[in-house]
C-alpha cells in the first residue's frame, strides 16, 4: 500500500512543480457537487481497505478509497453504524469522498455531522507530504484540529489517505411515525420536540406529511411514540422513505429544476420561495427545487441565519457555495496557501479562487 | 516541560509606551501595570509556571478588545488572552513583554432563544452559569468540566474542554454553533452560523481548541440540550484495576453508551473519601461510576444491563443510586478528585493523556511502575468512557528536586500514552506544559503545518506566542536531551 502513497505523492510533487491542477477523485459519485472539476485525475480508489476496527473502542480507521458500503457492512456486522448517515449518491462512493464533501444524512441534527465523528486523518498536502493529524482516540486536543478543518474542504487542502471515525451502536429498536400537518406546524413541532428529551433521530416534511423517526431502547421508543402521536409506518416503507431522503431518490428531488440546499436556523418559518421544498434536520435544512434566481435564494438563506448551496444542476458560474465576507475569504486564501501553496488541489471546487 | 518560575525585569520604557497607547481609549481602571496589581495574573491553574505580565488590560466592550489588539499589532506587542485562569497547561501564562487581555468583564448572557435552544453569551460567562440560567426552561449546556463553577466559556472554546458527560453528549466543539472572533489586526469575524453548518472551511472547529493562538473569542453561541428526564448511577467496585478497565470495554461492547463513565483507583478514592463522603469503597483497587440517562423506562433497562455486565466482568460489588441525592453524592467525590489530591499532598500535577480503552489496564500497571522509579505517589482518575486519563502526581514543590522528578514522571506518562496509540492531551491543552511532548507526537512537517495555520491568522506571531506548538529548533534541542521513545522503539506504530 505504501507504493500507492508514494505514487500519489510523486504525482502531487510533479503537479506542484509545474503548477498543474489535480482533480482528486474517489468513486466519482459526487462529481456533480461543488464547482466545475478540471485537471489531471488523481484517483484515490486504489488506496482502500479497513486498517483497524475494534468495536469496543467505537473507532474505525479505513483508507480513503474504501467503499462506504464496505465500511457500513463491516460495522453492521458488529451492531454498529456511522451515526451521521452519509449519503452515498450511487455505487462506489468512498470514505474519502464522504469526508471531503462533509455531507451528512437525516440523523445529523440528533447525532452530529461527519466532522463530529472524525477523530483523525492522514493526508498528502499540496507538497506531497504525508501528514497525520488527530488520532484514534475520542478526545484529542494536541495541535490545531486539522482533521475537522479538512472535513468538508472538498479536497482543496489535501488528499485524504486515511480517516479514523467514531462509530456508535445501532439502535435496538426503531419506529417511524407519520403526521398530517401544514409546513408551519411541522416546523413548530420539530422544534418543540427537540426541546424535550425524546429519542428522535430523523425528521422530514414534504407535501403535508411529517415523518419522525424514533430510535433507541424499545421502552423509550414506545413511550415517545405515544407522546408524539401520528400513524406508525411499516418498517420496510419507513426504510424506503429515509433512504429516499438520504440518497435523494425521494420523488420530491425529481425534476429538472436546480436543487438548492438551504442550511438555516431551525425555527425559520416557511420560506416563501417559488418551487418545491422538503424540510429535514428538525427544520434546519430546506431542500428547494426551484428555478428562482440565486440572489433571491441566497438572500432568503442569509436572512434565516444560514447559507444556500446550489447542490445539483443550475448555472454553476454564479458560484455553488454561498459567498463569504471579504475578511473570511482572505482567511480561506491564507489557509489554502498554508496547505497547498501551488494551488493545485481541486482548484475552484469550493470557491473560484481557492 | 522545563520549569519556569521567573520574573524577567519589566522594560519600563516599553511598558510606558503601551500604557500610553491604551489610555487613548481605555479608562484607567481597565489598565493595570503596578507590580501588585498584575501579580494575581502571573499564572493559571498550572501554578508551577509564573510570569508577571507587563500590562493587564481589562476591556468591557468588543470594540475595546479590537482596539487593544489593533494597538498591540501595530506596536508588535504579544497578547495573551485569559478567561478565568483555571487552565491546567499554562495556556494563559502571561509574557513579561506582553499584554494580558482579560475577558473577565464579559459576563453577560446576551440572549437565550428557547425555541431554537441556543444561548448567545459573552466569553467571560462561567460554564455553569449558562446551565443555571436556562434550567427553568428544562435545558442545559452539556459539556461539564470539573471546573464548571469557575471556568469561562471563552476558555472552554479555546481549550475544547470536555467533562464527565462527553462520551454521550460531546465536547465543546460539538456543542457550539457560532463565534465572534477578534483577529490580531482588530477585525471581527463571524464564524459558524445559526444553522447547523456554514459555508467554506470549518473554521468553527479550527478555532475550537486553538488555545488563544488564532484569535480572541468575543462571543459564543452555544447549543442547549433538553435535560434528561431521569438519571441513575451504577457504582461498581473491583479488586483489580485491569478488571475495571475490562468492565468499561465490556459495557461499550454491549452496545450501551453511558452518559458518564468514570474510574478512580484506590489512591484516588482514599483521597476523595477524606474530603467528601461519597460512599466509595476504599478497600478495593478501583471504583467505577457509570451513569445512564433518558426516560425512566430506558434508565431502568440500561442500569439492569450495566449491572449485569459489570458483575460478569468481575465487580465485587455494585450499587445503584437510590435517588437524586445519592446520585449527586456519587458524583461529588469524582468532581472533588483534584481538590482531594490537593488536600492530601502539598502539590499535585495533573496529566491528561488519552489512550485506546483496551490499553487501560496495561498503562495503569506501567504508571504504578513509574511511581517506584520516581519515588512519587500517583492517584488516578479518568474519563474511562473516552480513555482520557488524569494521573495526579503528588509532590511537594518545597522539596528540592521533587518538581523536576514530577515533570520527568509526567513526560514519561505522556510518551507511554503515545506508545499505545494515544495522545498527550485529551482536554487540557498543550499550553507551555506539554510543548516538548508535542515534538514526540508530531513530526517536523506536521508541526510546520501548524505554524503555517497560525500564520494564516497571525502573520507576526503575536497571539499567545510560544504556546501549543513548539518550534522545530526547540524540538531539536529536546531531541538531544531525550530519546524519542515513541519514534525509536516503535517506528511503524501508527501514531494516529
Ligand atoms: C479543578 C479543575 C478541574 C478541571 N476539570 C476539567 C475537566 O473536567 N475538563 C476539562 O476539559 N478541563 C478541566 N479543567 C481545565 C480548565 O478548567 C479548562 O481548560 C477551562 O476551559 C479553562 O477555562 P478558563 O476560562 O479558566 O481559561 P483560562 O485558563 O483563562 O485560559 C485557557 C486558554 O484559553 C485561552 N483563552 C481564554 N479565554 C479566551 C478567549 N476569550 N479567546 C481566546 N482565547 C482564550 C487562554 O489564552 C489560554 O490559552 C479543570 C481545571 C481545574 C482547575
Amino acid at each position: 500500500m505504501q507504493d500507492i502513497i508514494d505514487k500519489l505523492s510523486r504525482l502531487i510533487r510533479d503537479a506542484a512543480a509545474q503548477k498543474r491542477p489535480l482533480c482528486i477523485r474517489g468513486g466519482g459519485t459526487k462529481d456533480f457537487y461543488g464547482g466545475p472539476v478540471h485537471g489531471y485525475k488523481l484517483n484515490t480508489g486504489d488506496y482502500r481497505g479497513i486498517v483497524d476496527y475494534e468495536p469496543t473502542e467505537l473507532v474505525i480507521t479505513a483508507r480513503a478509497g474504501t467503499p462506504l458500503a464496505e465500511i457500513e457492512a463491516a460495522l453492521r456486522q458488529k451492531g454498529q453504524m456511522l451515526a451521521f448517515e452519509p449519503p452515498q449518491f450511487g455505487e462506489g462512493s468512498t470514505l474519502g469522498g464522504c469526508v471531503a464533501t462533509g455531507l451528512s444524512g437525516p440523523r445529523r441534527p440528533y447525532s452530529g455531522a461527519v466532522r463530529d465523528f472524525v477523530l483523525g486523518v492522514r493526508i498528502l498536502d499540496g507538497k506531497g507530504d504525508d501528514l497525520r493529524f488527530g488520532g484514534q482516540v475520542m478526545k484529542n486536543v494536541a495541535g490545531y484540529d486539522v482533521s475537522r478543518l479538512i472535513t468538508g474542504s472538498l479536497g482543496t487542502l489535501g488528499v485524504l489517505l486515511e480517516v479514523s471515525l467514531k462509530v456508535l451502536p445501532l439502535p435496538v429498536s426503531e419506529t417511524t411515525l407519520r403526521l398530517k400537518c401544514t409546513e408551519a406546524e411541522a416546523i413548530e413541532r420539530m422544534n418543540r420536540w427537540a426541546a424535550q428529551p425524546l429519542p428522535i433521530t430523523a425528521t422530514a416534511y414534504r407535501d403535508g406529511d411529517l415523518g419522525v423517526r424514533l430510535s433507541g431502547a424499545r421502552v423509550a421508543v414506545e413511550a415517545a411514540a405515544k407522546k408524539i402521536g401520528g400513524a406508525p409506518v411499516a418498517p420496510a416503507q419507513a426504510e424506503h422513505f429515509w433512504t429516499g431522503i438520504r440518497e435523494q431518490t425521494d420523488p420530491s428531488f425529481a425534476g429538472d429544476a436546480p436543487l438548492w440546499r438551504l442550511s438555516v436556523k431551525s425555527t425559520t418559518p416557511p420560506l416563501a420561495l417559488p418551487g418545491q421544498q422538503l424540510i429535514e434536520w428538525g427544520g434546519a435544512l430546506r431542500w428547494l427545487k426551484s428555478g428562482a434566481d440565486a440572489k433571491t435564494v441566497r438572500d432568503a438563506a442569509t436572512r434565516a441565519g444560514g447559507h444556500a448551496t446550489l447542490f445539483r444542476g443550475g448555472d454553476k458560474t454564479i458560484g455553488v457555495f454561498h459567498p463569504l465576507p471579504p475578511a473570511l475569504m482572505k482567511l480561506h486564501r491564507n489557509l489554502k496557501q498554508a496547505f497547498d501553496p501551488a494551488g493545485i488541489l481541486n482548484p475552484g471546487r469550493l470557491y473560484a479562487d481557492l | 516541560m522545563t520549569t519556569m518560575v521567573q520574573e524577567a525585569p519589566v522594560d519600563l520604557v516599553r511598558q510606558h509606551q503601551v500604557v500610553t497607547a491604551l489610555r487613548a481609549f481605555l479608562p484607567e481602571s481597565s489598565i493595570l501595570f503596578d507590580h501588585e496589581d498584575v501579580k494575581p495574573y502571573e499564572c493559571d491553574g498550572l501554578t508551577a509556571y509564573r510570569q508577571v505580565p507587563m500590562v493587564v488590560a481589562l476591556p468591557e466592550t468588543e470594540e475595546q478588545v479590537c482596539r487593544i489588539l489593533r494597538t498591540c499589532h501595530k506596536m508588535r506587542v504579544p497578547v495573551v488572552a485569559r478567561g478565568a485562569g483555571t487552565g491546567l497547561s499554562g495556556g494563559a501564562l502571561p509574557l513579561g513583554n506582553g499584554v494580558l487581555l482579560s475577558l473577565a468583564k464579559f459576563m453577560r448572557i446576551i440572549e437565550v432563544d428557547e425555541r431554537a435552544r441556543t444561548a448567545r453569551v459573552q466569553p467571560g460567562v462561567r460554564n455553569l452559569a449558562i446551565s443555571d440560567a436556562v434550567a427553568p426552561l428544562g435545558l442545559y449546556y452539556a459539556p461539564d468540566p470539573g471546573s464548571q463553577i469557575a471556568c469561562s466559556i471563552g476558555g472552554n472554546v479555546a481549550e475544547n474542554s470536555g467533562g464527565i458527560h462527553c462520551l454521550k453528549y460531546g465536547i465543546t466543539v460539538h456543542n457550539i454553533l457560532k463565534l465572534r472572533i477578534a483577529t490580531i489586526e482588530g477585525d471581527i469575524l463571524g464564524i459558524g452560523a445559526d444553522a447547523l453548518d456554514a459555508s467554506g472551511y470549518d473554521l468553527l472547529a479550527l478555532m475550537t481548541g486553538s488555545e488563544g493562538m488564532l484569535g480572541v473569542v468575543t462571543e459564543v453561541t452555544v447549543r442547549l440540550l433538553p435535560k434528561p428526564e431521569y438519571a441513575q448511577v451504577v457504582m461498581a467496585a473491583f479488586d483489580k484495576i485491569e478488571k475495571a478497565g475490562q468492565a468499561v470495554a465490556d459495557v461499550i461492547a454491549a452496545g450501551i453508551v453511558p452518559a458518564g463513565f468514570e474510574v478512580m483507583d484506590q489512591a484516588a478514592t482514599r483521597a476523595v473519601e477524606q474530603l467528601v463522603k461519597s460512599g466509595y469503597r476504599t478497600d478495593v483497587a478501583a471504583v467505577v461510576l457509570c451513569e445512564a440517562d433518558g426516560t425512566r423506562e430506558e434508565v431502568a433497562d440500561d442500569v439492569r444491563r450495566v449491572q449485569h455486565v459489570m458483575e460478569k466482568s468481575g465487580a465485587v460489588q455494585t450499587e445503584v443510586s437510590r435517588d437524586e441525592a445519592q446520585r449527586l453524592r456519587f458524583w461529588a467525590g469524582r468532581m472533588a478528585a483534584f481538590s482531594a489530591a490537593g488536600a492530601i499532598s502539598p502539590d499535585y500535577y495533573c496529566m491528561d493523556g488519552t489512550i485506546p480503552r483496551k490499553r487501560l489496564g496495561e498503562v495503569l500497571r506501567k504508571i504504578t511502575g513509574l511511581e517506584t522509579k520516581y519515588g512519587l505517589r500517583c492517584a488516578n482518575v479518568f474519563h474511562a468512557g473516552d480513555g482520557n486519563l488524569h494521573p495526579l502526581i503528588l509532590y511537594d514543590a518545597n522539596q528540592p528536586g521533587e518538581l523536576e522528578r514530577t515533570e520527568a514522571f509526567g513526560a514519561e506518562i505522556l510518551e507511554l500514552c503515545l506508545e499505545v496509540g494515544g495522545t498527550i492531551t485529551g482536554e487540557h491543552g498543550v499550553g507551555v506544559e506539554k510543548i516538548n511532548s508535542m515534538c514526540v507526537q508530531f513530526k517536523s512537517a506536521e508541526l510546520e503545518t501548524f505554524h503555517r495555520v497560525k500564520r494564516a491568522f497571525d502573520e507576526h506571531g503575536l497571539l499567545n506566542p510560544g504556546k501549543a506548538v513548539p518550534t522545530l529548533h526547540r524540538c531539536a534541542e529536546y531531541g538531544r536531551m531525550h530519546v524519542h521513545r515513541g519514534q525509536e522503539k516503535f517506528p511503524d506504530l501508527p501514531r494516529f
